[in-house]
This record gives structure tokens, C-alpha cells and sequence, in this order.
């Protein structure tokens, strides 16, 4: 079971190995800042101290005197740009140094070029800055945060979905719950620092820098810029670590290209991680008050999901998890409500599965919680109250198969064997807990353009700007292709990650592989189509088969009566040495804008929770052994089980991949991940490896994947429902179910430390 | 990072005299303006967030003397050069074999690549990771004397709550100096002043109102070797160390123990505490209330609350008590029950 190629099943395609593979682990792979380029300068960033106020004066006196400096950007020298927009591909509405407020610790007052890196970070150390400092406000609970609602405050929460009467079942519920619940700020740490590259060629202007959003940033750039977008190439073959990080582009970008153009050479800008913490966009905290109401039967007659997120001053960054949350389970009855908190914070940004992280960590911890208040067994209490339709809109699931899921991973845990009793499991000096949780996320797909060329030897070379970010996506895209026109992997070449390939959306939401897939396969379509014409002629070689069904493989083109003929020979009778199809697709439901938007940068999402006809949802279930140390209370994870049901599997290898890493960073999310925050002066205390703790090797003992056959064609052409983000959701609420049965101690605050278990 | 000179002093005598030439006689070795380097791991990290500023470096990793590369063994003692690495004392059958806790102090310590660099003699002096040390725009009375401390009333987690003063809360991080101290090591020390031994547990200063003085040695002084005494409780000891993830993580508490038994009685303890203090933490009460009973449950349980009858918590930091009272009471029993 736990093998890196799981053996495909139903509607499984081959676990064909990384096109980028080794490339990858032997170093040859470039990622944006390891581009060669002559006569190259360095830049680096000088931020503030102060998290509010107003920077009266910066002084750069002492850093221009450091031998290789040849230029500091600062106030002033941005008033020729446009300001940053806070949106889908801007992280955040404030022009650091448009205007010399300052919102946010850490906000850029200055970048320094030089000749050398060296001379750059000097030089950058010895920029002041005079500030006429005010109070600010760390979080929730802090003096002068402003909350508001986040519906109709925020383009991102159109409404706070309900659905019946919350109030009066919730009164009558035999038994109840009503709790709180609260997860941490979290940062991006990517191993591939956040980076910029800034080349000019007369008025092109070339950035390399690692983006999951090569068109909406040429778009947003030009804009600030106030140049031609076609004069703008956002360059960024590989991604060392995206999960959304690299998802909006942030005010440096502008800063650095600016920085290009006064120095007139190419200028590389790498943040330093401590610096990343507060450029860079991060998950930030969440509470939830959670209410269950249900009969004695255990079917929930009441659900209420109030959330609060911090945000910035300026922005309404909103992830409202609510309308996943409040479609989980039949429940009767909804009410949800979510809440802004403004703060003096940097805008906060996606981070791998944005709204059900910490939403869905909520309500499963409170389902838990439920099934324990009902004493029923966790996992029958969620088949119990598993739903024919969702219960906001009335809508059918596309497809859904949650049973199946708990049923596969609590065969391969074990379940069964558990004690329901708390505290009744023990090995030595080690309690055992054992937990679980549902999994949760939205299939959506997005307007995506695909080139696709087919030549005469039987070379493919698909061609389309999406990003691979680690997904696997670049090898999906290939497979795609080989299968479609029945050539070998190994003759199949893919790029992306550049602005100049056919648009495709933003690489977020876990759309790439159906949005990719599905364009892909239309031009392939659209090859095979000629193909198919040209052999079916009076004079092709497979003249007189007109009416057989026709497919390619082995680079021949069969039909269905037996007879074949040769690619080349195909090749020959047109006279043309290669074919190429450029096509679009647009989901079902786009509107008449979509295509024309796609080329604009802004991706039209469809499916989740947006169609008229269902909703569309991929499912997981996942278990955790958890053991506890009777005295010292340390939590370890020997083992966790997860299966998931994500409509067609392009790939088992890359799957797996995904989604084991996705429950290994729920399992960071649960014990490990936590910014700390100096309330007193609203500062991040712990920006670097050191004390941002995820993972090691050596807290991950056995994950297992179980990838649970599944048919979905209504999602998308494709039929794949995309899974980058179902691992991780659930996880931790799986290991506070844990964490409880193993001791009695219910654990709503996330990370789950020491420091809560002992007395 | 600010430019520096660095140069390569070839024997220890060289290096000594070298160092002495910039520097005052009594400024405090982590305020002179030459420093030390040899593995780099702390001190390079230091100097590119600007917390240490040496004007010059002296590498020791270019000393000929090759004693300061031996590990060695006899039926008394092992001497360990001040340049061999951790990784290697680590790995080092003897030390494995003859005690166990000098071998799992380093073992649990840092990542593997860090062990493979770091030197012994620059593993002991290693200087704290308190966070606001660590970041120059923070007051810090230890970087900046007289600054003041933010961690007093700040995030303060991961901070000591054994030997703390008004001025520094920051813990001593280093697991190996733990087992020294437990075992009574000695260390050789050369400088201007000419050769001298210094006991493990003089080597550290307790922060008191000057933090920014860490250590007794002299700005011109380096350790030439660590000697640790075997004794009847060297092959019965262990290092317990409790973290928030299994690898690559600073102990919240630690615990090295030794102990030589009669049976169920304790005839000697060797107790030293990490994660806990200010400076690597010799537990002499926790020793006293063990010697002479019969390790159990209860008896360890009242050596751990002596151990940390001094404690001072601070807003975010209480639970290192009663973690740091269980880490040592599963250690003594752990120690009680290894088979040697």
C-alpha cells in the first residue's frame, strides 16, 4: 500500500515518473534566481522596525558611502508607478513606497543596489529611518483593531450562507455542543527563497521570478509600470515551493523592475527569509465558535460556524471557509457568520487549502467533540448524518464518496481495534490515541489555453503557461498528450511557467490539472481530428474507413475494424511536417467574458460551490495514531491513514505525492506550525527555520494513501477533481480527535504543544 | 555582514598572540573585536544578522597541533581536542561504550550536517538563541549592555527559568555542556596568561547584571581540550532530551544523568539540566536528596521538585517546570534501568 507508484485502479492513470524529476534532485533544474546573467546587480531590502506610524525621514547617507552601492530606491522614486491593487493577483493594496505610512512591521522602506550581494545587505543594515511611531495592534483582543462583517465588506465572502431555522433547532437539540476554536498565523517558508529578476532590453522588460500567475502578473506589472503588457515576460520554469506563496505578486516586483531600469542592468533581488515573513503573504490567524445541535439519534439538526480572521488596515482578505464547512453533513439547519479583524499586519494571502484549513480543523474538531457528547463511534456519526444534498442550496453532489473513504482508510488502520475509552490504550510508558476527520475541497476549473505540436517523427511538444509548482502538473500535461495521440512519454516535451506560452489561470485552488488537462486534450483533439481526415481521404491510408471509429496509439492511427497506418505515413499524404493546434477551453458555465478575461490575467473560477446544477466537492478520509509520553507528554505520530476520492487519478505517482505531503503538513499544522507575535509592538518574533518549526524527517514515521477509485464527468472533460489541497485538510482535527482519545484533553487551539498536555 | 579581515593562525601559540594584539585585556570575549571561528555555525550565522560584528576572524581550523583533533581514551579519562567535531565524538565507539550520555548529548543535538561542522571547544561556548538576541532592532542587554530586555515580558517560551536575573531570562541551549557539567569535566584552556584548567562548571557565568560576560575565559584564550573523568557512573548515564519535534529542535528540557548503584540504592548521582537555565545547569540538590535511598517513583519525583525548587517562571515559560520535574524523574528512572 505504501509504495511511491501505487498500482492503478478504476479510472487510475499510470504513475509515470516526473518529467522534471531528475533534473529536479540533481541540481540542474533553474529555478528563477539561478538564471545566469551578465553584469548582474544585487538588490536588497531595507524595512521598518515600527509596525504603525510614518516614516519622517530615511536616511541613506551611511549606506550610499559603502564601496559597490549604486543605487537606493526609495520615497520619491516610485511616484512615476501606479500603487499596488489588493486582489486575485496583487497581495496586498500598499505602495510601501508610494506612501510613507506604515501599516506592518517590516515593510519596505528602501532596496539597495550594488555590485555585490555583499555590499547590497551592508549597505542595507545601515539605512535609518526616523518614524513618528503609534501604537499598534497585534491581533485579536488588541486596543484599536477594527472587526466588521466580511460579507459585503470583502469581494471575497458574497454572502454568510444559512439555510433553515439555526436558532430554534439549535434551542430543541437534545444534545449540543458550543465551542471555540482557534489556529495560529502561519508563514510560507518555501525551500526557493521569494525572488526577483529584472532585465531590460530597451523598453522589454523580462522578470524571472518563481509565480504561480505568469499572465495576471505581465497584466498587474504593465499596469504598474504603465507600460504595454506585451512588453512584459514573467519568466519562472520551476517553483521551489509555491502553496500559494507565490500566487499574488507583492509590492517588490514593481520596486525591482524600477530599481532595473535606473541602474540600466539586469538587478536580482533574493529576500531573506526573516525579511519573507512580512513581504510575503501568510496565513493568518482564525477563531471559530462552533455550535452542533442533534437528537439523541445523532442526526444534526443544528449547525452554526461563526469565524474571525485578522487582516490588514487597508485589505479585506477574507478566506470564509463557511460554505464548505456549512455543506459538509445533512444538518438540518445553518447558520454561519464570518467576521474581519483589522490589525497593524501585512496583508495576509492563500495558503494551501485557504478556507478549509482552518475552517474544516473547526468542525471536525466539534465533530469530534459531538460524537463523544452522543457517545456514538466518531466515524458512524458522520455516516449517520451523511447527506443526499447539500444543505444550503438543496443542490446534489456531482459526486461523492466520503463513505467509501472512512470505510477504505479504517479498514487500513484498524479502527476496529480501537477502545473508544479514553486514556484505555497504552504501549509501555506511551498512551495511544486514536482519531480521524474529514476531508474537504472544492473541484473548480478555470478558462486555460494549450499548444499542442505533433511532427512527423512523432515528437510532442505541449506548450501552455501554467506553473509547475511541485504538483506535477508539467508530467500531467505530458500524459495527457502521449495518451491522447499514442505517443511515448519520451518523446513528449512541456513547458510553462512563462508568459509568453497560452495563457492559463492562476496555479491555485487546486485547478491547474483539470483546467491544464482539459485544454490540452482539446488540441489534441483538434491534431487528432486532422490527422483522422487526412488518413480517412480517397487518397490516405486508411482510405474506406470513414466510418470506423478511429484512435491513435503506438504512433499509428488504428481503426476500429483493425486496419492502421503509420503517423509518417499519415504525415506524408498531408505534405507538412508537423501539425499544431492551439485551443481553448472554457469550463461549462463560463460566462461570454471568460475567454477574454484569461488572456487579461483573471482566472473565472467554476464548480465548487458555484454551479446551478450540483455542487462539485473531492472527499478524503483521514486516521492518526498519536502516542504520548506518560511523562514528559511529547506527541509523536507513528502512523496516519488517508483515502481520497478525486474523480479521474491522472497520475497515481504524483497523487500520492501530493496528497502524503499534504497530511504531513497537517500533521506540522497540528503540533508544530505557530508565528509568534510580540503583542506589545505587533512584531513576528520567530522569522526564520530556527523557530518556525515544521516537520522533520524523524517526526514522520508511516503515511499511507489510499487512492479510492472514482467517476466524475461532469466536473470537467478531464474528469479530475483537483486534490493539491484535499490532503491537508482535516489533518490536525484528526490529531486533536487523537490527541483526546489518548488523554481526555481536548485541544482547541492549535499547534497542540507540551505545553497543553502537562499539569 | 560587515566586512572583516580573516586570517589563519598555524599553531595555537600563533593564534593566541594574534588575538591579543586588537584587544583590550578585559573586554569580554563575545565583545572583542577579534573573534574565534572553527565549525562557524554559530558565529557565521551571527555575523550576517549583524548580532556579532568582529572586525577580524581567526580561523583555528588551520592549527597544526594534532592533538586538538584526538579523541583520547584511557582507563581514567577521554580527552577530546577542542576541534574535533561533534559528529565524530558523537560516532566515536569509546565514548558510545564508556558513556553513553557524552555520546547522546551530541547525538540529539542540532541536524547531522551541523554535528559534521561544529567543534567541541565551539559547541560549549555557543551563545544563546533567545529571539530577541537574535534580532539587532530588539533591546537586548546581552548584545547591547544596558538596552534592556524584551523578552521579559515578550515571547518568552523558550526561555530559562533557572538562573535568570533582572537582566536576562536567555536560556543556555547546548546539550553536550550538560553532560560536562553533570561529569565534572575539565577544560584546558591556553592564553597570554599561559596555560590553565578550568572545572566545567566555572566556565559559565550566571547572567546577574551582565549578561554580555558569558564565560571566564579571556578575550585572548581558547580551549585546547575538554577532559571528562570515568568514574563508576559513567557507563550507567543517559541524556534525555524533550522537544517540540523530534530532530533539529533546542530542548524545552533535557535532562544528563549518571548514576552509580548498590542494587536499588543510588550510591552517586550526576544530575545536569538543559533547556531550563541560563548557563549548562548542574542539579547538586536533586543529587543529594538520591543519594543513598532506593531509586523509585517517589524518590525521584522529590530529587526532580529540588531541582527546581528555584525556579522563577515567566508568563509563557511555566510549563518548563513541571516538564522539566518530569523529564528528569523518566531520566532517573530510565538511567535506573539501563543494563550495563
Amino acid at each position: 500500500m505504501n509504495q511511491a507508484a501505487p498500482v492503478p485502479k478504476e479510472n487510475q492513470g499510470e504513475p509515470v515518473v516526473r518529467i522534471d524529476g531528475r533534473l529536479k534532485v540533481t541540481g540542474q533544474a533553474s529555478y528563477p534566481a539561478d538564471i545566469a546573467t551578465a553584469n548582474v546587480a544585487y538588490g536588497v531590502l531595507a524595512t521598518s522596525s515600527i509596525a504603525r506610524g510614518k516614516v519622517s525621514k530615511v536616511h541613506t547617507e551611511e549606506a550610499r558611502a559603502v564601496p559597490g552601492v549604486l543605487d537606493i530606491v526609495t520615497y520619491g522614486d516610485m511616484d512615476e508607478t501606479d500603487t499596488p491593487k489588493f486582489g486575485n493577483t496583487g497581495a496586498s493594496s500598499i505602495g510601501p513606497l508610494h506612501d510613507k505610512t506604515i501599516f506592518h512591521e517590516g515593510q519596505i522602506i528602501a532596496l539597495v543596489v550594488a555590485e555585490t550581494f555583499e555590499a547590497a545587505e551592508e549597505a542595507s543594515m545601515l539605512i535609518r529611518a526616523d518614524y513618528e511611531d503609534e501604537p499598534p495592534s497585534a491581533s485579536f483582543d488588541s486596543k484599536g483593531v477594527k472587526v466588521e462583517p466580511a460579507a459585503g465588506k470583502s469581494p471575497m465572502l458574497q454572502e454568510d450562507v444559512k439555510a433553515g431555522d439555526f436558532d430554534a433547532a439549535y434551542a430543541s437539540a437534545a444534545v449540543k455542543i458550543d465551542q471555540k476554536y482557534s489556529t495560529p498565523t502561519q508563514h510560507h517558508n518555501p525551500i526557493e527563497l521569494f525572488s526577483t529578476t529584472a532585465m531590460w532590453q530597451g523598453h522589454q522588460l523580462t522578470i524571472h521570478e518563481p509565480s504561480q500567475n505568469v499572465t495576471g502578473w505581465k497584466i498587474e506589472l504593465a499596469r504598474q509600470l504603465k507600460i504595454d503588457p506585451a512588453n512584459v515576460r514573467i519568466v519562472s520554469p520551476y517553483v521551489g515551493g509555491a502553496f500559494g506563496s507565490k500566487g499574488p505578486m507583492t509590492a517588490r516586483t514593481a520596486i525591482v523592475a524600477v530599481a532595473a531600469r535606473r541602474v540600466g542592468r539586469p538587478v536580482r533581488c533574493v529576500v531573506s527569509r526573516m525579511q519573507a515573513f512580512n513581504t510575503q503573504t501568510y496565513r493568518a490567524e482564525t477563531r471559530h465558535r462552533i455550535r452542533i445541535g442533534a437528537g439523541k439519534d445523532g442526526r444534526i439538526t443544528a449547525f452554526g460556524h461563526e469565524g474571525w480572521e485578522v487582516t490588514s488596515r487597508p485589505d479585506p482578505y477574507v478566506v470564509g471557509g463557511t460554505s464548505a464547512t456549512g455543506r459538509m453533513y445533512n444538518y438540518g439547519s445553518v447558520l454561519t457568520h464570518v467576521s474581519i479583524v483589522h490589525a497593524d499586519r501585512n496583508t495576509p494571502g492563500y495558503m494551501r487549502s485557504p478556507p478549509e484549513t482552518p475552517y474544516v480543523y473547526a468542525l471536525e474538531n466539534a465533530m469530534d467533540e459531538m460524537a463523544v457528547a452522543l457517545g456514538m463511534d466518531p466515524v458512524e456519526f458522520r455516516r449517520i448524518n451523511e447527506p443526499e444534498k447539500e444543505p444550503i442550496g438543496g443542490k446534489p453532489f456531482s459526486s461523492r464518496s466520503l463513505v467509501k473513504c472512512y470505510d477504505q482508510a479504517a479498514e487500513a488502520f484498524g479502527w476496529s481495534k480501537r477502545d473508544a475509552a479514553v486514556g484505555s490504550m497504552r504501549d509501555g510508558d506511551w498512551l495511544v490515541g486514536m482519531g480521524c476527520a474529514t476531508a474537504i475541497y472544492p473541484t473548480a476549473s478555470a478558462p486555460c489555453a494549450a499548444r499542442v505540436r505533433l511532427t512527423s517523427d512523432g515528437q510532442v511538444r505541449v506548450q501552455c503557461g501554467s506553473h509547475e509548482i511541485g504538483t506535477g502538473v508539467r508530467t500531467v500535461a505530458g500524459q495527457m498528450a502521449a495518451e491522447r495521440l499514442g505517443i511515448g512519454m519520451d518523446k513528449v516535451s512541456v513547458e510553462m511557467g512563462d508568459s509568453a506560452l497560452p495563457p492559463a489561470p492562476v496555479s491555485g485552488g487546486s485547478i491547474s490539472t483539470a483546467s491544464v488537462c482539459s485544454a490540452v486534450l482539446k488540441a489534441c483533439d483538434a491534431v487528432r481530428a486532422k490527422l483522422f481526415a487526412a488518413a480517412v481521404a480517397r487518397d490516405g491510408p486508411l482510405a474506406g474507413s470513414g466510418n470506423a471509429k478511429l484512435d491513435m496509439e503506438q504512433e499509428k492511427i488504428v481503426a476500429s475494424g483493425g486496419k492502421s497506418a503509420k503517423l509518417s505515413d499519415v504525415f506524408k499524404v498531408m505534405q507538412v511536417g508537423a501539425i499544431e493546434e492551439y485551443a481553448e477551453f472554457a469550463p461549462k458555465g463560463s460566462t461570454p467574458e471568460a475567454l477574454k478575461k484569461l488572456y487579461a490575467g483573471q482566472a473565472e473560477f467554476h464548480g465548487g460551490d458555484q454551479d446551478k446544477d450540483s455542487v462539485k466537492y473531492a472527499f478524503g478520509a483521514e486516521f492518526v495514531e498519536v502516542r504520548i509520553n506518560s511523562y514528559t507528554r511529547e506527541i509523536r505520530v507513528p502512523r496516519i491513514v488517508g483515502a481520497f476520492a478525486a474523480g479521474r487519478i491522472m497520475n497515481t505517482r504524483t497523487a500520492r505525492s501530493q496528497l502524503m505531503g499534504g497530511m504531513i503538513w497537517g500533521i506540522g499544522q497540528a503540533l508544530h506550525e505557530a508565528t509568534e507575535i510580540d503583542r506589545r509592538n505587533a512584531r513576528y518574533v520567530n522569522r526564520d527555520l530556527q523557530d518556525y518549526l515544521v516537520p522533520v524527517n524523524a517526526d514522520i514515521k508511516q503515511v499511507d494513501v489510499i487512492l479510492v477509485p472514482e467517476v466524475d464527468l461532469d466536473v470537467n472533460p478531464a474528469g479530475v477533481k483537483g486534490l493539491g489541497e484535499l490532503g491537508n485538510v482535516g489533518t490536525a482535527a484528526a490529531v486533536a480527535s487523537a490527541v483526546y482519545h489518548a488523554t481526555g484533553k481536548r485541544i482547541r487551539d492549535l499547534p497542540i504543544r507540551i505545553d497543553n498536555l502537562i499539569s | 555582514m560587515r566586512p572583516f579581515l580573516y586570517e589563519r593562525p598555524t599553531s595555537v601559540s600563533a593564534a593566541i598572540a594574534m588575538a591579543s594584539r586588537l584587544d583590550a585585556r578585559n573586554v569580554a570575549p563575545t565583545q572583542a573585536k577579534t573573534q574565534f571561528i572553527a565549525g562557524g555555525t554559530n558565529l557565521a550565522d551571527y555575523m550576517k544578522l549583524g548580532v556579532a560584528q568582529p572586525e577580524r576572524l581567526l580561523d583555528l581550523n588551520e592549527l597544526t597541533e594534532p592533538a586538538l583533533r584526538q579523541i583520547k581514551t584511557d582507563d581514567d579519562t577521554i580527552r577530546f581536542g577542542a576541534l574535533v567535531r561533534m559528529g565524530e565524538a558523537a560516532d566515536n565507539n569509546d565514548v558510545r561504550r564508556r558513556c553513553p550520555l557524552l555520546a547522546d548529548s551530541l547525538k540529539f543535538a542540532a541536524s547531522g550536517q551541523l554535528r559534521n561542522m561544529a567543534s567541541l571547544a565551539g559547541n560549549v561556548l555557543q551563545r544563546t538563541r533567545c529571539e530577541y538576541f537574535r534580532e539587532t532592532s530588539w533591546p537586548c542587554n546581552k548584545r547591547e549592555p544596558g538596552s534592556g530586555c524584551a523578552a521579559m515580558q515578550g515571547v518568552n517560551r523558550q526561555h530559562a527559568v533557572l538562573g535568570t536575573s533582572d537582566a536576562c531570562i536567555a536560556t543556555y541551549h547546548g546539550d553536550f555542556a550538560q553532560a560536562l557539567i553533570a561529569l565534572d569535566a575539565v577544560v584546558e584552556v591556553e592564553g597570554q596568561r599561559g596555560p590553565r584548567k578550568i572545572p566545567f562548571a566555572s566556565l559559565h557565568r550566571l547572567p546577574g547584571d551582565t549578561p554580555n560576560i558569558e564565560t571566564d575565559l579571556a578575550a585572548d584564550e581558547v580551549i585546547v581540550a575538554i577532559e571528562v573523568p570515568l568514574d563508576p557512573w559513567s557507563r550507567r548515564s543517559r541524556y534525555l532530551k524533550i522537544r517540540d519535534r523530534e530532530s533539529y529542535a533546542f530542548a524545552l528540557a533535557s535532562a544528563a544523568v549518571a548514576l552509580e548503584m548498590d542494587g536499588n540504592t543510588v550510591r552517586q548521582a550526576r544530575i545536569a539540566l538543559g533547556g531550563v537555565a541560563t548557563v549548562p545547569w548542574r542539579a547538586r540538590a536533586a543529587e543529594d536528596a538520591l543519594r543513598g535511598n532506593v531509586l523509585d517513583d517517589k524518590i525521584a519525583a522529590a530529587a526532580a521538585e529540588a531541582a527546581f525548587a528555584d525556579a522563577r517562571p515567566r508568563e509563557h515559560n511555566a510549563f518548563k517546570i513541571p516538564l522539566g520535574k518530569r523529564t528528569l524523574v523518566r531520566a532517573l528512572l530510565e538511567t535506573r534501568d539501563m543494563k550495563v
